[in-house]
């Protein structure tokens, strides 16, 4: 299942178009419904913050296997003007965009495995996984 | 597409449906709040039945409501969250602690019809 979704994330509702094609592709993985509500929110939550910081990226989605083992990942990456401080921006109730703060952590805690990697001036790129149980 | 809003006596009832954006959820704040004073409604019951994400940005947006709803004198309710969206919920940190929840429609009436007495009770210093 060669499955992969590309969205732009350049206006609020693309939001949701990227949280539903990532839906899509894990309901044909066969995720449980728990699963899709998890990866959903988090990509919600991290598409937004493109939309919030960044105001342009992109969100790829593919299947990804290891093993016998199969999940999805979820890259998001934006061209904004990146985190100065990772660690304290992966604090739960650490906002610069007047949120709750619990964006990237709690993306985090809905995801298998999740990777950051800023740059000041450059941008943002997240990479998510959740394998199937 | 904007979020219908039902009068039912003194009450409204706001159906948000699957993939509302978060313009969506400002303008039924906007709209709510108009239609609270507009028709003098004691409560509110947001139905999120449809929804498979409530995320933070729309969990913030409901709690301002709530909370706005409030100082103009009526009471909010949120029903028909799922339990797969209560699970990522609290994954995520969200617990809505100042905001009444019921399971469907129907508690939530009965919830917002219990505050009711409640007041009255009081009001009446009983």
């Amino acid at each position: 299942m060669a499955r992969e979704a590309r969205v732009a994330i350049n206006r609020e509702p693309d939001i949701i178009v990227a949280r539903q094609q990532g839906r899509d592709i894990a309901v044909e993985l066969g995720f449980s419904s728990g699963d899709l509500a998890l990866i959903a929110t988090a990509i919600s939550e991290i598409t937004r913050n493109v939309i919030a910081y960044a105001t342009r990226g992109e969100m790829t989605m593919r299947v990804v296997q290891d093993g016998t083992r199969r999940g999805v990942e979820i890259v998001v990456q934006d061209e904004g003007p990146g985190i100065a401080d990772l660690p304290q921006a992966m604090q739960d109730g650490y906002s610069t965009g007047g949120g709750l703060g619990l964006g990237l952590p709690g993306a985090r805690r809905l995801m298998d495995d999740f990777a950051i990697e800023s740059t000041v001036g450059r941008g943002t790129r997240v990479v998510m996984r959740k394998w199937m149980k | 597409m904007r979020i219908p809003i039902l009068k039912q006596g003194a009450y409204l009832i706001a159906t948000v449906q699957a993939g509302a954006t978060d313009t969506d959820f400002l303008r039924l704040r906007e709209d709510l709040l108009a239609m609270v004073g507009a028709i003098r409604a004691r409560g509110v019951i947001i139905d999120v039945t449809a929804l498979d994400v409530l995320d933070s940005f729309a969990s913030r947006s409901l709690k301002g409501l709530a909370q706005m709803v409030k100082l103009r004198g009526a009471d909010t309710v949120i029903v028909g969250i799922q339990p797969e969206v209560a699970f990522a919920m609290v994954q995520l940190g969200l617990t809505l602690p100042d905001i009444a929840t019921a399971l469907d429609l129907e508690e939530g009436l009965l919830t917002l019809r219990e505050r009711e007495c409640e007041r009255k009770g009081r009001t009446h210093g009983t």
